[in-house]
């Protein structure tokens, strides 16, 4: 029972039904928002000032004490700014579409437990909602891609489309081991059979899984649809003002989110010997985050035809024997010594790894025109 | 192409990242910390010392904007007096050759580089702006005496000594150094 | 049924991150391949050829700094020593030393600045640029000690150099010197065995030895293409016979051969540098040259081996004080002229890269 539920049940002790029935799914809603946007604050000035160490620099320190208010200020900002919309844009599209992007990222987190207990909503099929409802944002930036009227912005979504359906594929098979080895797909009971971290467990899973997301959140090296240095800004080119801190908040909501589901699935949710879960809980979520700032300041981008052969040729088909890997083992193994299944995992890990490198051709050449 | 290397070269480049991540920023928190700058810097300005000048125009012949206006006349002693010199550093590129073609020295490019403007008219230096002040010093361009009495400059390849032996003190953690002023 | 497409005009610059300055390309696609490229130049162009026809030869130095302003100080040396060609001025020992010291840091520092901006231009979020950037800085630091000034030096005067180096010069270069290669070695680490950095550049912007040759490129991409060809050892000038040093040569010429020969001339300016600061004569800065300039009638073109490639400059003299005709051959200007051969069939990103890989100028483009 989770803890939303128990305040249900004592609301419903002194108020009449109806009140006892929606105060919590407001307080649950409000809770969500505020750690949401507290959280995309904090991962915002966390990776300016990370990402500057990397590149030897200070990063923002201005604005208070360590320029911790850094991103209030950003945000008072661009609060003001002018909102403009293209002369032949599409204007009902252009202004629905920050609003797509934005709004299933905050529907991602009805199913995160951050705590024992404290999840929104433990649906039964908890993962499979996440899946569904994380490509939904997709559609919003295709569509900001094509209301902007502008051959960058079309460019950007066009690859959107290609990327995120290629990406999705990998990233589903390899949650499928995750679902497989726990026997259900409630979010609350995968965090309950971790004993033993899933990244442990399926090493590969969870490399697929990570790079699928990385594709996923449009982060480094897959950022092909924002590549400052081709199509300048992407899908967000013609934005400004409110409709833009829109998409930036999204996007570091994605990033949010993702981690999180990282941490539930793979590094054993809030689950960790002496501190708080929920301290355990954000701690996972910024190494997880730290290892994506980090992957940013260091690798170049790949480019668009490599990429899709990456998912296709690489990815796939890894998961697909990453799955029937798992499933063997599931069947066949005794569940009593995890440490023989931890080391056969490992090793296929890394032959498939190798295999892999030596195999598949990324991406095509020149192009007769 | 192909991932030949298994991935051991980004591994290699993310271990050189997290190397650079321990190793001291190199910027330098500019209104508070300030570099000490070349003995022979050629700032924003110049520095007229009229006592000096004798008017012969030379530094106008030199500049090759054409940007240094000079009106004289003749004077009681029979030399020049000066009525009028005005540079707009606006217009100027601070190339230096007006202050090595002065044959008596009266001319020295400034020290100064922080000098904005909130108007175009605010950037024509007038015979009473060039004269040299507190905040208006000569530097050692093309002039070896004044350079010699200017600090050292701070070089970031000496990055392990104290400005005042010429580096510039790299510390690891300098966002712990206090601020002194009032900004924001 | 085939779905009809037809390919779009798209307008790259001249407000783009990676145009470098104000290039404008319009780039035919048919989706994300490029059909078609057409080069638009001219934003930049402030008419110093016209100018320099109006002033005198010392005070045209200043705007050879405006040419390639990554590399101001070979541009001063290309001039001055087309303007001592043609008036037969013979330098003192010390200032052909100081010269090709100053130029060698130049090609550092401008090789560090093309590999830095390539990097950014494959999306490498400017971590390999700022690693640059603090190398870079320490030459800056150098110039401006020596000439006041970290971007527009005018340093080098006919006959001369402006001043002499002070006392600390030395010591920080030498200190620079034995720093380098270690960070070199830095760069190789990071970028060298990148498998996304590989798979990006090989085999992508391929400029064939015969139209390299064809198009008159010259520097670095000339070189990457497998073309022995530099004018330091091949038509020597200054003092440059008297340096051992080696021409890195790629052999296919694509975007990482450029990178690859960027990396290994800074070596090999390294070992220039270390050559010319043990051999470093005391002496006079300048000769003797009148202040106004009378070259005798005549016409002449001196070139260099600019760190873009090969930078001359074609006076024409009528003994008067001011050249009669001033003509700059900027190199990126004419390696530029194969871009369109280069980048046809390849995608948008490779569009990009292939032109950060030519390490282009626009002040020198549109002079």
């Amino acid at each position: 029972m989770t803890l939303l539920e128990q305040f249900q049940l004592w609301l419903a002790s002194m108020w009449p039904d109806w009140a006892a029935y929606i105060t919590p799914a407001i307080v649950g809603i409000l809770v969500i928002i505020i750690f949401v946007l507290t959280m995309v604050m904090v991962i915002i000035y966390f990776e300016r000032r990370f990402m500057a160490r990397f590149q030897i620099r200070l990063g923002p320190n201005r604005c208070g004490p360590e320029g911790i208010l850094q991103p209030i200020a950003d945000a008072i900002k661009v609060l003001f700014k002018e909102d403009i919309v293209p002369a032949k844009g599409d204007k009902l599209v252009h202004w629905i579409a920050p609003i797509v992007v934005f709004v299933p990222i905050l529907m991602i987190f009805a199913v995160v437990p951050i705590h024992k207990g404290a999840i929104l909503v433990d649906l039964n099929v908890g993962i499979v909602y996440v899946v569904a409802i994380s490509s939904l944002s997709t559609v919003g930036i295709y569509m900001a891609g094509w209301a902007a009227n502008n051959k960058y912005a079309l460019i950007s979504a066009l690859r959107t489309i290609a990327q995120m359906v290629s990406y999705e594929l990998p990233v589903v098979l390899s949650i499928l081991g995750v679902v497989l080895m726990v026997g259900s797909l409630s979010m609350n009971q995968i965090v309950d059979s971790q004993s033993i971290p899933f990244i442990l467990l399926q090493p590969l899973g969870f490399i697929i899984f990570f790079l699928g997301t990385l594709a996923e959140m449009n982060r480094c090296p897959f950022d092909l649809l924002e590549a400052e240095s081709e199509i300048i800004a992407g899908y967000h080119i013609e934005y400004s003002g409110m409709k833009f801190a829109l998409f930036y908040l999204g996007e570091y909501g994605h990033a949010v989110a993702y981690s999180c589901i990282i941490t539930t699935l793979f590094l054993s949710g809030w689950r960790g010997p002496l501190l708080p879960p929920i301290i355990w809980f954000l701690i996972k979520i910024m190494v997880v985050f730290a290892l994506i700032v980090w992957i940013r300041s260091t690798i170049p981008r790949l480019r668009v035809d490599q990429l899709m052969a990456f998912a296709w040729k690489c990815m796939l088909p890894m998961a697909v024997i990453n799955l029937f890997i798992v499933a063997a083992e599931v069947l066949w193994l005794p569940e009593v010594f995890p440490w023989i299944m931890i080391a056969v995992n490992f090793a296929f890990a890394c032959a498939l790894v190798l295999l892999w490198s030596k195999l598949f051709v990324l991406g095509g050449g020149r192009v007769e025109v | 192409m192909r991932f030949e290397r298994y991935g051991v070269g980004i591994a290699k480049g993310m271990a050189l990242t997290l190397r650079n991540f321990f190793r001291p920023p190199i910027t330098l928190q500019y209104p508070e910390d300030k570099l000490v700058i070349s003995r022979r810097l050629r700032g924003n300005e110049l520095v007229w010392y009229p006592d000096r000048c004798t008017g012969c125009a030379t530094c106008a012949k030199s500049c090759p904007q054409g940007n240094i206006e000079i009106i004289t006349h003749v004077g009681d002693s029979n030399n020049y007096v000066v009525d009028k010199f005005e540079v707009d550093t606006g217009r100027c590129m601070f190339c230096g050759l007006c202050v090595e073609s002065c044959p008596y020295e009266a001319l020295f490019m400034g020290l100064g580089y922080e000098r904005a403007q909130y108007r175009r008219g605010q950037l024509v230096l007038s015979k009473e702006e060039l004269q040299p002040s507190d905040i208006r010093q000569p530097s050692g361009y093309a002039r070896p005496k004044v350079e010699q009495t200017l600090p050292r400059q701070s070089l970031l390849i000496n990055w392990d000594k104290e400005k005042e032996e010429g580096g510039q003190k790299l510390s690891p953690l300098p966002m712990r150094k206090r601020r002194k002023g009032n900004g924001l | 049924m085939a779905i009809k497409t037809e390919p779009f005009i798209l307008n790259m610059g001249p407000q783009h991150p990676s145009t470098h300055g104000v290039f404008r390309m319009k780039v035919t696609l048919d989706g994300e391949v490029v059909v078609d490229v057409e080069p638009v130049i001219g934003y930049l162009h402030r008419g110093i050829e016209k100018l320099a026809e109006g002033r005198t030869y010392t005070q045209n130095i200043p705007f050879t700094d405006r040419l390639d302003y990554l590399a101001s100080m070979t541009n001063n040396f290309a001039y001055v020593l087309a303007v001592e060609k043609l008036a037969g001025i013979k330098v003192p020992e010390r200032v052909e030393y100081l010269r090709i010291i100053v130029a060698e840091m130049m090609r550092i520092s401008s090789h560090l600045m093309a590999v830095g901006f390539f990097l950014n231009d494959l999306g490498a979020m400017m971590t390999p640029m700022l690693y640059m950037f603090r190398e870079r800085e320490k030459l800056l630091d150098l110039f401006d000690m020596v000439c006041g000034q970290r971007l527009t030096y005018n340093y080098m005067r006919i006959g001369g150099v402006s001043q002499d180096i002070p006392d600390d010069f030395l010591p920080a270069l030498k200190r620079f010197v034995a720093e380098m290669p270690g960070f070199i070695d830095e760069y190789d680490q990071l970028l060298a065995e990148n498998e996304i950095l590989l798979v990006r550049t090989k085999g992508v912007g391929v400029l064939p030895k015969d139209l390299a040759i064809n198009i008159a490129a010259s520097g670095p991409v000339l070189r990457a293409s497998g073309v022995d060809w530099d004018i330091r050892r091949d038509d020597t000038y200054s003092i440059y016979d008297r340096f051992d040093f080696d021409i890195p040569i790629g052999n296919v010429g694509d975007c990482y051969d450029r990178y690859w020969v960027r990396m290994q001339e800074m070596s090999q300016s390294i070992r220039i540098l270390e050559q010319a600061i043990a051999q470093l004569p005391e002496g006079k800065v300048c000769a003797d040259v009148p202040q106004l300039l009378r070259p005798p009638i005549g016409e002449v073109y001196g070139h260099i081996e600019a760190p873009k490639g090969e930078l001359g400059f074609y006076l024409v003299s009528d003994n008067s004080i001011s050249p009669y005709r001033f003509h700059i051959r900027p190199p990126t200007l004419i390696n530029l002229t194969a871009l369109k051969d280069m980048v046809i069939g390849w995608k948008v990103a490779d569009l990009i890269i292939t032109f950060g890989s030519m390490d282009v100028c626009l002040g020198e483009i549109d002079r």
